[in-house]
């Protein structure tokens, strides 16, 4: 299948919902089980994308094992996102380095 | 306040995001040539998606040759938070926010920008939000580009270390709300034993579809034991 055809459908659909409430949507969402819904999901897909993914990303899984703790401790310590992206991979690059 | 300034006013708040945005689209680039996507096709998807997971997801889709259906749920369900970004922003729209305003600004509503803007005093001027675009776009597809070009260059160490910087952005934003909050850390860690569960024990369901059905149960069964109440929603 031509990769165009793909393209097109993702930033069609990625374009639509936020385009669609921005321009359109005028209503008040009222039910407390949607607006819990919308309120967990974006924590709920990345947590999905990310665990086990991760452990795999550098092809080496002690390296991304390091990495990711480094990681977590980092954000733990409410530490700025590009600080944590930018230590977990330069710790997995020192772990690829040393081992 | 003129265009100009609220222009120029965007594109200093943009800056921040750009440069966070300009390393991880590195990566990105890095990946999406590493499944043997052209850097031209890479540069194409970044300037027309503008957003990290769903485009992460969706170039495995198309290297592992997906159906557009599957890319279409892929990209439904990790992008459905901008509907609710969007919606909590068109209430700030100022009086010259018109429709072709709100066609071409909606482009670029990321997690990071929303960030921003929701939390900016006053109402929204269309012109400050197209300098955060605009400042914001270049620093995600240059980088992509970058990351492309010298994706085959970089030592295959140096590469493969990056592939971790995505993810890495992603725990930088589960784990401070994780941390205060028992409800989201619920839902992040039932979603991440789903999606274990989902790659050890039932691999024949796709990484997309596999996103999509642990993320769908996590937040559905958040919303049943745990549902907000309005203050906690900001």
């Amino acid at each position: 299948m031509s990769i165009i055809l793909y393209i097109i459908v993702m930033a069609g659909v990625t374009y639509l919902v936020r385009m669609i409430p921005f321009t359109f949507f005028r209503k008040k969402i009222n039910s407390i089980f949607i607006k819990s819904f919308m309120y967990y999901i974006p924590y709920a897909v990345l947590s999905a994308m990310t665990i086990p993914a991760i452990f795999y990303s550098t092809g080496n899984m002690t390296t991304a094992f390091i990495g990711t703790a480094v990681g977590i401790i980092l954000a733990y310590c409410n530490m700025p996102l590009i600080v944590v992206a930018l230590a977990s991979s330069l710790t997995a690059l020192l772990c690829g380095v040393l081992f | 306040m003129t265009k100009k300034k609220a222009f120029i006013d965007g594109v200093k708040d943009g800056i921040p995001i750009a440069l966070g945005y300009f390393s991880v689209s590195f990566g990105f680039g890095i990946s999406a040539v590493g499944l043997g996507i052209s850097v031209l096709h890479c540069v194409i998807i970044s300037l027309t998606n503008l957003t990290s997971a769903g485009q992460f997801q969706g170039i495995q889709i198309i290297a592992l040759s997906g159906t557009l259906i599957e890319m279409a749920l892929v990209q439904l369900v990790i992008n459905m938070r901008y509907s609710l970004m969007s919606l909590a922003l068109s209430q700030k729209l100022d009086s010259t926010f018109t429709l072709k305003h709100r066609l071409f600004a909606s482009y670029g509503i990321t997690d990071e920008i929303f960030a921003v803007c929701s939390t900016k005093q006053g109402k929204l001027s269309p012109y400050y939000m197209y300098g955060i675009i605009s400042v914001s776009t270049l620093g995600w597809t240059f980088g992509t580009f970058l990351g492309a070009v010298f994706g085959a260059i970089l030592p295959p160490l140096l590469t493969s270390s990056l592939g971790i910087l995505l993810y890495g952005m992603f725990l930088a934003i589960i784990v401070p709300p994780a941390r205060k909050n028992h409800k989201i850390l619920f839902v992040v860690g039932i979603s991440a034993m789903f999606s274990s569960v989902c790659k050890y024990f039932l691999p024949m369901i796709s990484g997309g579809f596999a996103v999509i059905i642990c993320s769908v149960l996590s937040a559905v069964l958040g919303a049943l034991l745990f549902p907000i109440n309005d203050t906690e929603q900001d």
